[in-house]
């Protein structure tokens, strides 16, 4: 076998798609097999094309379409009996295919843009919220021109724009606080990842999760050296930046001495959980990413872990749940969230059928994808219509616009809100408990 | 080698509109497997969602004598869908707009593409069950289910497929449309011929829809797990259960080796050094099964099981359970590759099957582990291989026909549950003799006079082998 052949089968981790017996466990729980109704777009037909292409029986370019096309929601992960590694599949998928990329102009400016641009710059970052605050009536599709982005604009940023949530004012997030002090008997010290996209567009929810932190026992450190986490690197195949990234956070969060490594946006948190996975071949980091992955936690996680809070303010709202993907399926954090909204009081929760299915935001797929997405989103929202809820709490930046952007689809923003579930503890009025004598 | 042209295909898209023929290499290549083994790359592949549109596409094949393979969600584990001769695969998985139940004559009429599970979902807000429950059964469609007549734990005291099914409507492969049996469950008119189509496999027609017979649901559940030294003595406290006047809805064993994969993969807190675990379900009244619970718990004693563990709850239930369902990802923790055997035996040889299963294992030395439905004498022999390893998968293929020899010399069948398809073919004779298949052929012929109805299933093809492996 030639060498370059031995080196495809090895990037589309050809040896894992043999864990896959094809026995279709995997197609209910897939919303681009429930959307577009093709095996070709399902886990089991995706593994199988990869397969394929790796034993040299099928193009690289056959594989595309179905590859970008799959959220990475990673919902066929968890119900597949024999444990396949979709998720390293996809990803070495992505991998291959960005390296064997004769993208199109619009795709490679926009792409450019986003990943070199945009998410690891915390300059960048920061001029978004500055543009976006300053001006926030014209929005981000005046930044999108200025910075020669044209190409943007039938990417359906417009749609976009109506939902995006009122920025913070830079004054305010430049002086945001670097340590924040335990409310209450200080129980353990903790890191926070603001994130590059909740730093910007959801200032206030990173600030809320700070206090609800520090309310409930904890002392948390925000470091300013951190950077982007890498996730929308490593899941369109930019693997080599999404370990530069990786790297960086390592260090810095090393050097802060923390229990946990708390972030606040799942699908963040699930590519700082597989820090380990990803610099698993580079011997002098390897054991420095499991440190960091074992110490990562979501918010939720550790608010339960605490325990510290009382609500004093009783919320007389139907509420429903979102899920996040990635902390379903990959962080595996699934009860937390739900204990949390549990314990305000006054709620009535009514549980969305298919909640844990992904609802089509799925990193930056809604951009790129946008016609396939909404077919999803417009599931997802029929059934929280039947849910008759009047707030959608979700967990994640992505998904909080998703469903925004739903709402809107579904004319129902005079009934209905979505918010983050931090913003909706904070809403409950929380306090510290008074330690039990 | 392609067996249609574009004036078919143009065709094609005339029946269907440009979104529901795929053509593209990328789709094609997503319909040329199951879940057994081998692909084959069809020519085209088609999404019915109407009956008119299947007479269509059967008349244009029957007249160009291109090969139509009806398609479920391709969980078959013999080869009942794959495309073997190219054509066109049917794929009648997105043809699920009708689930009617009608609860005053407890019937159900369904679309092929329904999922089996969806209709016991909705037979249950009537207070009726639809007992078949192949363990694929939230996957595969009931057009499978009833091509394959699947059948799962509960056919013990329900029966499996064909006893719930009573009137069809088909496509012939000459692309007519007929209706057989009715909605009575009484019914002689003529030849069965519903019977006859279900295990058909789509070798005699495409099934557009169907009847499905309901049954009042169970008021209540009780679980027993049953532990027991060793496999013979388990055997015969099944028959002793199975002949005390009470029939459980399941009986499930698994042996020494699942029991251990299980530990390994999850501890549950299993006996690793028991040779057989025994899961018991009773379903009816609840005072009735609360009687027929402690008998079943002392005539295991008394047969010397090691130990008895009564559920007191439904969570008590599950967690007993538990252990059963944790067996399939278990034993692939190993090596990947699973051959899912379904050779079955009369009850009475059960213990005698075991003693063959555990010398074929020695002989061959395969990883041969047994968990299945022990009270219909489908004990599901399953073989955990490494299909990458060729000297390995020669043993495993000879095992495994061994398997059926020994079944076959019991007094059993090749196939309880999965199917003949392209696997089991080659043994066919084996089973029904040389006349059976002559039979078989004749009825085939009548129906299918071109050969364009799922070929290459079922019927041994000269010189055609087991083959456990992807050339
Ligand atoms: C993990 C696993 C567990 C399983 N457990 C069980 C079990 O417990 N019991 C059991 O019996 N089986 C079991 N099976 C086998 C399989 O699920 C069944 O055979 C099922 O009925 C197949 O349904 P399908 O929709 O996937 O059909 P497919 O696999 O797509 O097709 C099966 C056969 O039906 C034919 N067919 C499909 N639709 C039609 C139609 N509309 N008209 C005519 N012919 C049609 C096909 O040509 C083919 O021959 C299991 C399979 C797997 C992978
Ligand atoms: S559930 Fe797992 S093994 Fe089954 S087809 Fe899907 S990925 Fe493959
Ligand atoms: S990751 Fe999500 S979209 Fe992609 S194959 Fe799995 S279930 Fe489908």
């Amino acid at each position: 076998m030639s060498e370059a052949a031995n080196r495809l089968k090895k990037q589309l981790h050809y040896e894992k798609t043999f864990d896959c017996v094809q026995c279709g466990y995997c197609l209910p729980a897939c919303p681009t097999y429930e959307t577009m109704g093709k095996e070709t777009h399902s886990p089991r037909g995706r593994i199988n094309l990869v397969k394929m292409v790796a034993e040299g029986k099928s193009s690289v370019e056959n594989m595309r379409e179905p590859i970008e096309k799959c959220l990475g929601c990673r919902a066929c992960q968890t119900v597949c009996p024999t444990n396949v590694q979709y998720g390293e599949i996809l990803e070495g998928a992505k991998s291959v295919l960005e390296d064997h990329e004769k993208k199109t102009k619009k795709q490679q400016v926009t792409e450019d843009f986003i990943f070199n641009g945009l998410f690891p710059s915390r300059k960048w970052m920061n001029a978004i919220g500055n543009a976006t605050w300053f001006y926030q009536k014209t929005g981000l599709q005046a930044i999108a021109r200025k910075s020669g982005m044209t190409a943007m604009a039938p990417l359906h940023l417009d749609k976009f724009e109506a939902v995006l949530p009122k920025v913070a004012s830079p004054f305010e997030r430049r002086n945001s606080p670097r340590l924040v002090k335990a409310k209450r008997n200080p129980k353990m010290r903790v890191g926070f990842v603001s994130g590059c996209v909740m730093d910007s567009m959801f200032h206030q929810t990173n600030k809320n999760t700070i206090e609800l932190l520090s309310r409930a026992g904890a002392e948390v450190v925000i470091p300013k050296a951190q950077t982007c986490c890498g996730a929308l690197h490593a899941h369109t195949g930019k693997l080599e930046e999404a370990r530069q990234l990786a790297k960086q956070n390592i260090e810095v969060f090393e050097k802060e001495n923390v229990n946990y490594i708390v972030n606040n946006a799942g699908g963040c948190g699930a590519m700082l959980f597989e820090y380990d996975h990803l610099l698993k071949d580079e011997p002098d980091w390897n054991r420095r990413a499991e440190q960091f992955s074992k110490k990562s936690r979501d918010v939720t996680v550790v608010l339960t872990e605490l325990d510290g809070l009382e609500f004093r303010h009783s919320m007389n709202e139907r509420v429903t749940y979102q899920s996040s993907c990635h902390m379903t399926h990959v962080q595996k954090v699934t009860s937390e969230p739900l204990a949390l909204l549990e314990g305000i009081p006054g709620i009535t929760y009514r549980e969305m059928a298919g909640y844990d299915r992904c609802c089509g935001s799925a990193g930056i797929y809604n951009i790129v994808n946008y016609e396939d997405s909404m077919e999803i989103l417009d599931v997802k929202m029929e059934k929280t219509r039947r849910t008759k809820a009047d707030t959608i709490v979700t967990t994640n930046p992505g998904c909080l616009l998703q469903m925004k952007l739903g709402i809107q689809r579904a004319g129902l923003e005079k009934e209905v809100r979505a918010v983050h579930l931090v913003d909706f503890l904070m809403e409950a009025d929380p306090q510290p408990k008074e330690p039990r004598k | 080698m392609k067996v249609m042209t574009s004036a078919h295909e143009q065709e094609l898209q005339a029946i269907f509109g440009e979104n529901r023929v795929l053509l593209e290499e990328s789709d094609r290549l997503s319909y040329s497997f199951d879940a057994s083994f081998g692909t084959y790359m069809p020519d085209a592949v088609v999404q019915p969602r109407s009956t008119e549109e299947v007479a269509k596409v059967m008349k244009l094949a029957n007249r160009e004598g291109i090969p139509v393979y009806p398609r479920g969600q391709s969980t078959s584990l013999s080869g009942g869908p794959l495309p073997v001769n190219g054509g066109i695969v049917l794929d009648c998985s997105q043809w699920n707009d009708k689930l009617e139940i009608r609860p005053e004559d407890m019937i159900a009429v369904v679309s092929p593409g329904i999922l089996t599970a969806r209709i016991d979902e909705e037979a249950e807000k009537w207070g009726l069950m639809y007992p078949p429950d192949p363990s694929s059964s939230h996957v595969s469609t009931i057009g499978g289910n009833l091509a394959e007549n699947s059948g799962g734990p509960r056919g013990l005291k329900y029966g499996v497929t064909k006893d719930y099914c009573i009137g069809l409507e088909i496509v012939t492969p000459e692309g007519h449309v007929m209706r057989t049996g009715g909605r009575t469950i009484k019914n002689v008119t003529g030849y069965d011929l519903t019977k006859l189509i279900i295990g058909s496999e789509g070798t005699l027609c495409v099934i557009t829809e169907a009847t499905l017979k309901l049954v009042p649901r169970p008021k209540a559940y009780r679980t027993a797990m049953i532990i027991f030294d060793d496999l013979v003595t388990s055997g015969q406290a099944i028959t002793k259960v199975l002949t005390s006047g009470i029939l459980p809805s399941k009986l499930e064993l698994m042996d020494q080796a699942c029991i251990l994969a299980v530990e390994e993969y999850k501890p549950l807190g299993l006996p690793v050094t028991a040779e057989a675990i025994v899961l018991i379900e009773l379903d009816g009244h609840p005072k009735a099964i609360e009687e027929e619970i402690e008998k079943v718990a002392f005539i295991c004693r008394e047969a010397g099981a090691h130990s008895v563990n009564v559920a007191g709850s439904s969570e008590e239930a599950a967690k007993l359970w538990q252990a059963r369902k944790l067996v399939s990802p278990a034993i692939v923790r190993k090596k990947p590759t699973k051959v899912s055997e379904d050779a079955t035996v009369p009850r009475s040889k059960i213990p005698e099957m075991f003693q063959r299963l555990k010398e074929i294992r020695d002989r061959f030395h395969v990883d041969l582990v047994v968990f299945g439905h022990a009270g219909d004498g489908n004990l599901h022999p399953n073989i955990i291989c490494d299909k990458r390893d060729l000297e390995e998968m020669d043993r495993v293929e000879q095992a495994v026909e061994e398997i059926f020899k020994a079944a076959i010399e019991l007094g059993g069948t090749l196939s309880g549950e999965h199917g003949i398809g392209t696997m089991k073919a080659p043994f066919m004779e084996m089973e029904v003799g040389p006349i059976g298949i002559d039979m078989m052929k004749r009825m085939k012929n009548a129906w299918d006079p071109n050969q364009i109805m799922n070929p290459g299933k079922i019927f041994p093809e000269p010189g055609k082998k087991l083959v456990l492996r992807d050339e």
